[in-house]
């Protein structure tokens, strides 16, 4: 496989064309805005939090469809999780991107595998990227963990 | 190989002997991904021919001095270069004197000195700065900060529909309260060409100094300050085939001459005390600390590599790539390419449907295709065109009708890609 559809792979094509929870939250818990000042892409992000268990994720915004999948994709990956294991999947998905970590093999807690979001391995290879695929993440955490920072920008 | 390029300019092409001078550029032997590089981002920065690295490794190897500051014989030689080249730079651009050349770290310190020195101390509260709409941030940001800092208001004069600037609206906005007016030669987007001639007679007529991002400009067009009667002019070395971290700053002597220092330190001072001083004359006064030496060296075997080009023949050349690329460009499906009526230099813009310009940038880097894609730091003409970004290819003298094929075949390769 190229470096180039190694990247862009069936899963994040398809993310990005149709992208989930791609909408406003009513009744979110917490909310930020992901921009990267840079190539002006920008997302925001909603996440409901009750009890330590992430119960609903949602963003809207425009950008690169790297950016686009993986905000898509991460708000699959972290419905249901508990805050402190969605924690976990960024730290594990950061490593991934930025080619720290290629063998999920030594991870004995199987809720912190990255399952689909290991199609975005790819982008170890074009490390410009590494901030389009971290961009929604980011925000994410800020909207979990400081949910009163509101619409302040998050800079990867 | 492109054909109307080859058939439309068969004169030109003897004119230009592309092959001889990509020889010159040793960045052009390397491969990107197992492909040959096709440098398309020459609007970010130009390649360097082998005689300018040498230049700089001259010094380095040879002389490594300070200047101005030595009596011995090294610190003298580099000195008697480094003003040399000021002369060839005063020369270069038809400068008044060498006086009227100021070293600077490149056009954004230059754009930053007028607006901290000459805009800090001219300006009043309720004066007005006049900007573009297809400005770079460059030529943006300083004036809003001198404006903050001033009480001065910045306005914006907009565009026409053929994407260049709408005289009409600028001689409205030209009221007695604008104290500058400051415009690019040429859009770093679009390729547009202003015309400064006319911009500064209109400027003059109400008092107005016009200062000029000639950034894009100075790789394509023959610049003469005193033709285009500007007030001040800046521009960059990287983009004209020279190392980065050196820029010129020319100024009119007579307001180079009532302009406070922006930086102190050594080498700007005429005399100091422990509690007050006095300064140099122009061009010193501006040039506080240890200027970038082996860069200036750098830049004049640049001016003197540029002597052994035809630059009308090169340019010919490269504005036919240009227009090779956008007429290929506007012929695939979903390509939109956002062109200016009238003079322009050769910068092509454009996006893809339903492709992100970052994915397109990528999927061409795949390719070995150098282009730059984001917003290429003109947020406001991305609302003025409707995009949050875009594509952009950019050509000097030594890209040859393959890049073009590369190019063309890249997008349609991201194209499928993205089944778009």
């Amino acid at each position: 496989m190229s470096d180039l559809d190694e990247l862009y792979q069936t899963l994040i094509l398809e993310h990005n064309k149709s992208p989930r929870n791609f909408r406003a939250l009513a009744g979110a818990s917490g909310h930020a805005a992901g921009r990267n000042p840079l190539c002006g892409d920008t997302f925001d992000v909603w996440v409901k939090v009750r009890d330590g268990l992430v119960e609903e994720v949602s963003f809207l915004g425009q950008g690169c469809a790297i950016s686009k999948a993986s905000a898509s994709m991460m708000t699959t990956a972290v419905k249901g999780k508990t805050v402190a294991d969605a924690d976990a999947l960024f730290r594990r998905f950061h490593q991934v991107v930025t080619g720290h970590a290629t063998d999920s093999a030594d991870l004995s807690d199987p809720k912190l595998t990255l399952g689909c979001l290991s199609a975005f391995a790819g982008v170890s290879a074009f490390p410009i990227r590494v901030k389009c695929a971290t961009l929604a993440w980011h925000a994410l955490m800020t909207a979990i963990h400081s949910p009163d920072a509101g619409v302040n920008s998050t800079t990867p | 190989m492109s054909r109307s390029v080859m058939s439309a300019s068969a004169d030109r092409a003897l004119a230009w002997d592309v092959d001889r001078v990509r020889a010159d550029f040793p960045a052009l032997r390397r491969s990107v991904r197992g492909h040959p590089l096709a440098y398309l981002d020459n609007a970010a920065t130009a390649l360097k021919p082998e005689s300018v690295i040498a230049g700089v490794a001259e010094y380095y190897t040879q002389v490594s001095a300070n200047v101005a500051r030595g009596v011995h014989t090294p610190s003298q030689e580099a000195t008697a270069r480094f003003e040399a080249v000021r002369e060839r730079v005063a020369a270069f651009i038809g400068a008044a004197s060498p006086a009227e050349v100021v070293f600077t770290a490149g056009t954004t310190a230059g754009l930053n000195l007028v607006a901290q020195s000459y805009g800090a101390a001219m300006l009043e509260p309720g004066d007005e700065i006049l900007v573009t709409e297809i400005e770079h941030h460059s030529n943006l940001v300083p004036w809003h900060l001198v404006a903050a800092r001033t009480g001065a208001v910045v306005r914006g004069v907009p565009l026409t529909e053929d994407l260049t600037l709408d005289l009409d609206r600028l001689e409205q906005m030209l009221s007695d309260r604008v104290r500058v007016v400051a415009v690019c030669h040429a859009s770093n987007v679009l390729g547009t060409v202003l015309p400064i001639k006319q911009i500064a007679a209109m400027a003059h007529r109400r008092g107005a100094v016009v200062v000029v991002d000639g950034a894009q400009a100075i790789p394509h067009l023959p610049v003469r300050v005193g033709d285009l009667g500007c007030d001040f002019y800046a521009f960059s070395a990287h983009k004209l085939f020279g190392p980065t971290g050196l820029g010129i700053l020319w100024g009119r002597t007579e307001l180079l001459a009532k302009m406070p220092p922006w930086q102190g330190g050594g080498g700007m001072i005429a005399q100091v005390e422990l509690t007050g001083s006095t300064y140099a004359p122009p061009p010193m006064r501006f040039e506080a600390g240890t200027p970038p030496i082996a860069e200036v060296y750098g830049l004049g075997a640049a001016l003197d590599y540029l002597d052994g080009w035809d630059r009308v023949a090169a340019t010919r050349y490269e504005d036919a790539l240009a227009d090779e690329a956008a007429e290929r460009l506007a012929g695939l499906s979903g390509v939109t390419v956002y062109r200016p009526r009238g003079p322009r230099v050769s910068v092509v813009t454009f996006t893809v449907a339903d492709i992100h310009p970052h994915d397109i940038g990528t999927a061409l880097d795949a390719k070995g295709v150098a282009v730059r894609a984001g917003h290429h730091c003109a947020q406001p003409l991305m609302r003025r065109l409707g995009v949050p970004a875009t594509v952009r290819v950019s050509f000097a003298p030594y890209n040859s009708p393959a890049d073009i094929d590369a190019l063309i075949t890249g997008v349609g390769h991201a194209q499928r890609v993205f089944g778009a």
